[in-house]
């Protein structure tokens, strides 16, 4: 059995990874590193819950093998921030009611994370665009859109309390 | 599910990779952005004894203007492709496919290259490329040739480059008078394959057509380009009758098959009445197109 060693930066510390090379990137999120937050849906890449950044670009990573992410950075909705520290996109999920089941929501926040990053005032149809190849069953996306929108409202607060 | 097992090669230069390329031949696929590839690995579909990852080769994610050609290298992502100053200005055709291709997390992988080197019967880039007089950049062992896009795409999954070869680059020709170019897609859902593609390429001087280029997805055993309709098109101009003689042309350059997307005749419809849209926005009429609005009101930066 083929393994190679990795070394690639979880949530900002850097792990080395024992991995054969057909192990998906999913499954080596999953059940080598043992960060369930990640979640399979759909087996082809159509759903976007497995929604992880690789270097700062949301990727599915059910269609990437794990072994590709030797020396890049993978962020999962763990690295994205914890109840004592919330993300504002998380924050936003709570306050807009932009979840039910829950199964889709860490791609569909770490999706709107990127996507503030890059367009920090982004319109409706903006915020609908980015999250496409994010489905959700649940919600039918209104509270979803929201919730972004919320956190939108926040980051820029904080950028402008930062400079004030 | 996941693959069966493979070798993995992971070399970090191009020179390496075209050894690997001569040694396992046909045993290995190269893998850049696997949006195509991997799906059909995990469907056990495709089951190479080994893959040649080139993600990390340095120089080929260039995307610039040279001596009168675009030039896209095979690393570049559809979504470097949406957010280029110098596509945006200049290849209408490539801004507007760009962002229709799947959905944006497999934009942020997918390569134009890729798909070309995929050559899927409903690849979108393959009918852009096509309309745009596109060529492929191979290298091996034994040196480099370029391809015609017309000459590289021979049939579904099947291209013209040989097993040792690794494509580099496409280049399309830089436009001379005033370009023209839309695509449109007819999917079932966001980030489905085409129902039926279309993509329409000129370049115009007033009404008169100094070129044209049609290509069609999703009406054949690989990509079609319209050549009929294309002389047709710069020998009568952008006039209302030249219209419907081009959409009819096209329409019958296709050989559509009926099945879960819809008839053989409900195809060549889609592919009439998206040329004919085209063609009015060509001549500066806004017919309703829900799709195309929307892009107008999108700041597509994925």
């Amino acid at each position: 059995m083929e393994v190679k060693q990795i070394t690639v930066t979880v949530n900002g510390e850097p792990r080395i990874v024992e991995v054969e090379p057909r192990i998906l990137c999913v499954h080596m999120i999953r059940e080598i590193l043992g960060l369930t937050g990640t979640h399979l849906g759909c087996d082809t890449t159509s759903c976007g819950a497995c929604t992880v950044l690789l270097d700062g670009v949301p990727v599915k990573s059910c269609t990437l093998f794990g072994v590709q992410t030797d020396g890049h950075e993978l962020t999962t909705v763990e690295g994205l921030g914890w109840p004592s520290e919330l993300h504002p996109v998380q924050e936003g999920f709570k306050e807009e009611h932009g979840l039910q089941c829950g199964f889709c929501t860490p791609g569909m926040m770490l999706t709107s994370a990127a996507l503030l990053e890059d367009n920090p005032d982004p319109s409706e149809e903006d915020i609908r665009w980015a999250i496409s190849g994010n489905l959700c069953r649940c919600t039918g996306y209104q509270n979803i859109i929201k919730s972004v929108q919320w956190a939108a409202k926040k980051m820029a607060a904080e950028r402008t309390a930062a400079t004030a | 599910m996941y693959p069966p097992r493979f070798h993995y090669e992971a070399p970090s230069s191009i020179e390496e990779a075209l050894q690997l390329l001569s040694v396992y031949q046909g045993e290995a696929k190269v893998l850049s952005g696997g949006m195509s590839l991997i799906p059909l690995m995990k469907l056990r579909f495709a089951s190479p004894g080994a893959i040649i990852d080139v993600n990390n080769l340095p120089g080929l994610d260039g995307l610039w203007e040279e001596s009168g050609q675009l030039r896209v290298g095979a690393l570049v992502r559809n979504r470097d492709i949406i957010r280029s100053e110098v596509v945006r200005a200049r290849y209408p055709l490539m801004t507007s496919v760009a962002p229709q291709i799947a959905d944006p997390l497999v934009r942020g992988r997918s390569t134009l290259v890729g798909s070309l080197c995929h050559c899927d019967p409903q690849g979108d880039w393959g009918a852009v490329m096509l309309a745009m007089n596109g060529e492929v950049v191979a290298r091996s062992v034994a040196g480099e040739r370029r391809i015609r896009v017309a000459d590289f795409l021979l049939g579904p999954f099947q291209t013209s480059l040989r097993p040792d070869e690794l494509a580099v680059e496409a280049r399309v020709p830089a436009p001379t008078g005033q370009p023209f170019g839309v695509y449109h897609k007819l999917e079932r859902k966001v980030g489905d394959f085409a129902t039926v593609g279309v993509a329409v390429f000129l370049e115009l001087s007033g009404r008169s057509v100094a070129r044209a280029g049609i290509g069609l997805c999703g009406v054949g055993p690989t990509n079609v380009k319209c050549v009929e309709a294309e002389q047709a098109l710069v020998a009568g101009g952008l006039e209302d009758r030249v219209v419907e003689d081009v959409a009819r042309l096209a329409a019958e350059a296709g050989k559509p098959q009926t099945d879960q997307r819809g008839s053989a005749e409900y195809k060549r419809h889609l592919v009439h009445t998206f040329l004919v849209r085209a063609l009015q926005t060509a001549m500066g009429r806004e017919p309703i197109d829900i799709r195309q609005r929307r892009f107008e009101r999108v700041n597509a930066l994925v």
